[in-house]
């Protein structure tokens, strides 16, 4: 009760941290025209002449987030760190752990807001024809749950410096590895000279292999618990840099 | 309330602070001497948990701080080096913030909040963004805010750095009256404040504690506690030297400066007189023309200098 009530504190602040800067407003203008250009001009929509969101629009995420949520992610520690906050932060009577979540739960939902906002693409295919829906849904908390696992990569790299830009420049790298892990070109490669349990092993810690269900309007629970565990693995993580940070 | 025993934080083989132990009990103003980098920030970083010690303990309030640190950091307000606050948040929204994480809602966050701006005197920077701030009133912001929950223990690192007199004025006003009801520990390298705002002092000199004792127990290590300054006209150093070398409680006296028209001297009692001095030479010296005469307590300064730096102070002293 207590604990929910810290961590709903620093959720707010966090929030409104990201309305008053440009920040929010500038990530969610560049998301939504990203995503109507590349689903309407790059993927195709009209061309397919089929009422479903999972190629023209879903199949993008994995590469808009590459860039977007690292940015998103980047000031949440290194910020604090760099003006000093974090030891006013860290000596409020809060645990680490309430701050990690508090700030962590402010940036997903922001994330959400802004997935959400597109809307409209939603409302273009119903207007169209006649989707199901059920699976449209389903892509969209695969999405979330996506840019969630994201973000808690964003949040390590960016409790290890006292610079945005090295923590977002980190975070895309190690984003880029979750995803090329399961990119078909890189499993075809990889299929030439490596043993299959091998390659199953690897293309099992991406994320789009993970992603792919939830656009088929599958929600498989190992998909689930997989984005979960990797944000629960790295906000743990987090708190252990914070922790050695501070140890000296 | 503060008890530190012992505590020690290596940071790789530098020992930062290095076996310090004292106590403040509520009713005191503890002032925190010491030169850049002595280990003062850090002692009090981990009084308030933001690190952990590598070895030894504190408690606050009765709570040890490594393991009931939640409990210990309610009782403590925390005035980092710098203060730092959210630059983009304006005062008003910070301090909310600030009495929610310490657990206040409603009218009780609102009263708290009115009543650290009113002592903190903010009204006139409220809806201003911290940012936009000079660095007086962001210090200020910052005080308020380890202030916002009426603490029983108040530790602040600095707390007048960066102010202008007249606002320095005002912190440590503020701080002894504050002090009457609780704890409170501060670090300074600013000496009067010892004198306008401490009821006892610690020089801590690389991690180590080389001092400890009231301002006024602290003046008497001077060199010359209740040697006596003079200065007289109409006389030459010889006459005077020779005349106060004749009052038998005199051990030394060095001639300062000597022109035309007076001669200055600083006479040394033979042993601690107490201010007793004064008198004697008084009374020896019928018929003088005297313009100046008083006893040195013994200056802050220079016991500062003696103790955190034997060498450079002995070799200043030849």
């Amino acid at each position: 009760m207590n604990a929910w009530s810290n961590i709903k504190t620093i959720t707010k602040r966090e929030l409104f941290a990201y309305f008053t800067s440009p920040l929010a407003y500038v990530f969610i203008v560049i998301f939504l025209l990203l995503c109507g250009f590349f689903t309407f001009m790059v993927g195709g929509f009209f061309e397919r002449g089929e009422a479903s969101l999972v190629r023209p629009f879903f199949d993008w995420h994995p590469w808009f987030y590459l860039f977007l949520v690292p940015a998103v992610g980047m000031r949440l520690w290194a910020e604090e760190r760099r003006v000093g906050t974090l030891e006013l932060l860290l000596t409020m009577p809060i645990t680490a752990w309430q701050a990690i979540v508090g700030k962590f739960l402010a940036s997903w939902l922001f994330l959400a807001l802004a997935l959400a906002m597109t809307f409209p693409v939603w409302i273009t295919v119903n207007y169209l024809g006649s989707p199901d829906n059920g699976v449209i849904l389903c892509g969209y908390l695969g999405s979330w749950l996506m840019a969630g696992a994201y973000l808690a990569i964003s949040c390590i790299t960016s409790a290890m410096t006292r610079t945005q830009v090295v923590s977002f420049i980190i975070a895309v790298v190690v984003c880029l590895f979750f995803i090329l892990a399961g990119f078909p070109p890189v499993i075809n490669m990889l299929e030439s000279w490596a043993k299959p349990w091998l390659v199953d092993t690897i293309a099992s810690f991406s994320v789009i292999t993970h992603f792919d269900a939830f656009q088929k309007g599958v929600v498989d629970s190992r998909d689930v618990i997989f984005f979960l565990s990797l944000i629960g693995f790295s906000l743990f993580t987090t708190s252990v840099i914070l922790r050695t940070h501070r140890a000296g | 309330m503060i008890k530190v025993h012992n505590l020690a934080k290596a940071f790789g083989a530098k020992r930062a602070v290095d076996g310090v132990s004292f106590t403040v009990e509520r009713g005191e103003v503890l002032g925190f001497l010491g030169p850049n980098g002595a280990g003062k920030s850090t002692t009090m970083r981990m009084i308030t948990g933001f690190i952990p010690p590598t070895e030894g303990t504190a408690s606050v309030g009765g709570f040890d701080i490594v393991e009931h640190p939640i409990e210990a950091r309610r009782l403590i307000g925390y005035l980092p080096e710098n203060a730092p606050a959210y630059t983009d948040m304006t005062v008003f929204g910070f301090l909310n913030i600030a009495a929610e994480m310490r657990g206040m809602r409603g009218d009780a966050r609102k009263k708290a909040v009115n009543r650290a701006v009113e002592m903190c005197f903010l009204e006139s920077v409220l809806h201003q963004s911290v940012e936009t701030l000079s660095k007086g009133y962001r210090h200020r912001t910052c005080f308020a805010q380890s202030i916002i929950h009426d603490p029983d223990v108040l530790v602040l690192d600095e707390p007048t750095d960066g102010l202008d007199p007249n606002q320095k004025h005002e912190v440590r006003q503020l701080i002894r009256r504050m002090g009457e009801k609780k704890a409170i520990i501060f670090s300074t390298h600013i000496l009067e404040e010892v004198d306008a705002a401490c009821t006892r002092a610690i020089i801590i000199d690389r991690g180590k504690i080389v001092a400890n004792g009231t301002p006024e127990h602290l003046r008497q290590k001077s060199e010359w506690p209740w040697a006596v300054t003079l200065r007289v006209s109409g006389i030459n150093a010889a006459a005077l030297n020779q005349k106060s070398s004749h009052i038998s409680v005199v051990k030394l006296t060095a001639i300062l400066r000597e022109d035309s028209t007076s001669v200055t001297a600083r006479v040394f009692p033979r042993n601690n007189l107490n201010g007793s001095l004064a008198t004697s030479i008084a009374d020896a010296a019928q018929g003088w023309r005297i313009e100046e005469l008083h006893t040195e307590e013994g200056r802050l300064d220079e016991v500062f200098r003696s103790i955190t730096m034997p060498d450079t102070a002995a070799s200043a002293a030849k």
